[in-house]
């Protein structure tokens, strides 16, 4: 139990996949312009990197390691990440046309978002088990989505302030998420057991 | 079209680092030093020249509803390649960038190229392309671990121009990525401005 | 559609099982490589092939791989690989060299998370031949309290890195703890 707990600390704060691993910087900078579509975002990457990691965890495990093929790795996890993603699409579109429409404009960007093609890799590479697979890409995920909203709420407010000119934009935002990478870094060292 | 000119707009109109905004995470994450910077620069050009010329030379067997994740197979094979060439004849450069070599795959900028101009123009035209954006991701990213490496730690490709203590060890860390990029893509916003 | 894509990838799978092939031997070559130059920067000086006689042992849970260092048949230490879980950011690895009564001969980083600037200063930090008081070459666990000296012992930790400081002595400890169970075995 303390061992979940530390992944889930460990990824959501000390780790930040935006903030300390820099993995998911193009959704974070182009989706945090509104709070409300930054809480679309995450949600959308939630779901897609527990699928994904759970289904090419299973494929590494049970295909391609048995049969030597290790090195098909990042084409098999790229084409599974890419097949989920349009699956998604097609069947919210159909069921839950209403998630679809506040959802759907996000799912064709995760695509190309390397946090979840990471996250799958990096389970991989530190070879944890199933359960901690899991735990790890969730707690991941809320880490994105927490990132992404707090700087969306930032953002929101900067439209309102005058800033140089040659700052406006994205090099204002990225001056911004490096103060928040800062106050991230005050986690980094906490320990759980 | 003139030939240079491909290039010279991947280095300068387009350049994807400072202009188009793409391949966001490898230019924040490799660099914490200018040599780091410059071996990704360096690794994303080799795979986006290979893939450019493959996907420009079968574009007309490719129907349109599975483009997409045909340039995606292309792409993944060649960074696979890359990859184990890179583990097995330069083993330190595996161990710097780490994670960042297989993730050229999802790197904006290769499919966008495949998507924006390989799967238009002819053969010769793709490898410019992917020269010229090449080289204006490596030279971003170059500029940007030296920056980075100058004031964090005093030196630049590991030569000490001023001693390490008087430097700003946050530049190294995360924050600097974010704050340096900010400082660097205002400037280039500048000088286009004032060529303009 | 499908076909066309299929082959594509037919086509891709091919030539990446070739690529595979062809750079199997030399990237197996350069891990053992790095393996050999760690061991033969911390052990003392040997002429046999510490890799092939590899020793393991269980400590705390994880393995800590024991590389016998002998000379003209005769052992003169080895290279032990540890690791901690202690360190700033969660856990680093460690090669240490030992002579025969158990001296710290060496050791280098082999893996590490740690801060840039700060942490990983350890890469040179613990064999400062100026500041002897930082440096663990010559000391004996057995011997000398290897700890920091925040900790009352004799090692000075790094500047603004205690964490990692300390992890590297977790590691340290660990790894003489392995040396001295594979003199016993010997």
């Amino acid at each position: 139990m303390l061992e979940y707990i530390s992944i889930i600390i460990t990824a959501i704060f000390v780790n930040n996949i935006v903030f300390a691993q820099f993995l998911g910087i193009c959704p974070f900078l182009g989706v945090s312009k509104k709070l409300s579509s930054a809480v679309g975002m995450g949600a959308a990457v939630t779901f897609v990197m527990l699928m994904a990691t759970t289904i090419t965890w299973l494929l590494q495990t049970f295909v391609l390691v048995p049969c030597g093929l290790e090195y098909m790795q990042t084409i098999v996890f790229i084409l599974v990440i890419a097949a989920l993603v349009q699956m998604l699409e097609m069947i919210m579109k159909k069921v839950t046309p209403a998630l679809y429409l506040s959802l759907g404009v996000f799912l064709p960007l995760i695509t190309t978002n390397c946090a979840v093609l990471g996250v799958a890799i990096k389970v991989i590479t530190d070879g944890l088990n199933l359960g901690q697979s899991v735990v790890y890409a969730i707690a991941t995920a809320i880490g994105f989505t927490l990132a992404l909203v707090i700087f969306a709420g930032v953002r929101e407010q900067l439209e309102l302030v005058n800033v140089p000119r040659a700052m406006r934009g994205v090099p204002i935002a990225l001056v911004v998420a490096g103060l928040l990478a800062m106050a991230f870094m005050g986690f980094s060292g906490i320990k759980i057991g | 079209m003139n030939k240079l000119s491909i290039i010279l707009n991947g280095i300068v109109r387009d350049n994807p680092t400072f202009v188009l905004l793409l391949g966001m995470c490898p230019t924040l994450g490799t660099t914490g030093s200018a040599l780091t910077g410059m071996s990704m620069g360096l690794a994303t050009m080799a795979v986006l020249i290979c893939s450019n010329i493959v996907i420009s030379a079968i574009k007309n067997f490719i129907p349109s509803g599975v483009r997409i994740p045909a340039y995606i197979v292309v792409i993944a094979a060649f960074v696979t390649i890359l990859q184990m060439l890179i583990q097995a004849y330069l083993p330190a450069i595996n161990d710097s960038l780490g994670i960042f070599i297989p993730l050229i795959v999802v790197n904006c900028i290769v499919l966008g190229r495949a998507e924006a101009f390989a799967s238009r123009n002819s053969v010769f035209d793709s490898m410019l392309d992917g020269i010229g954006i090449g080289l204006g991701f490596s030279i971003a990213l170059t500029l940007l671990g030296a920056v980075r490496e100058l004031i964090g730690t005093g030196r630049i490709f590991g030569v000490a121009l001023y001693p390490e203590s008087y430097g700003s060890l946050v530049f190294v860390l995360a924050p600097g990525a974010f704050i340096a990029l900010g400082f660097l893509i205002a400037i280039f916003n500048n000088l286009k401005k004032k060529e303009s | 559609m499908v076909l066309s894509l299929g082959l594509i990838t037919i086509v891709a799978g091919t030539l990446l099982a070739l690529v595979y092939n062809t750079t199997k031997e030399p990237i197996d070559q350069a891990k053992l490589e790095k393996q050999t130059q760690a061991i033969s920067e911390v052990a003392p000086e040997f002429n046999n092939q510490p890799t092939t006689e590899e020793v393991k042992f269980v400590i705390d849970g994880d393995t800590v791989n024991v590389y016998p260092a002998k000379k003209d048949g005769q052992l003169v230490g080895a290279a032990v690989k540890s690791w901690t879980k202690k360190a700033f950011s969660g856990s680093f690895s460690v090669m240490y060299g030992f002579d025969t009564d158990g001296n710290v001969t060496g050791y280098a980083v082999l893996a590490h998370e740690e801060t840039p600037g700060l942490g990983a200063k350890m890469d040179i930090w613990f064999k400062d031949p100026v500041n002897t008081e930082r440096s663990v070459i010559g000391l004996n666990p057995d011997v000398n309290n290897m700890t920091v000296s925040k900790d009352g012992g004799e090692v000075d930790a790094i500047t603004a890195a205690t964490i990692s400081s300390r992890a590297f002595l977790d590691a340290l400890s660990r790894a003489h703890n392995a040396f001295k169970q594979y003199k016993e075995q010997n």
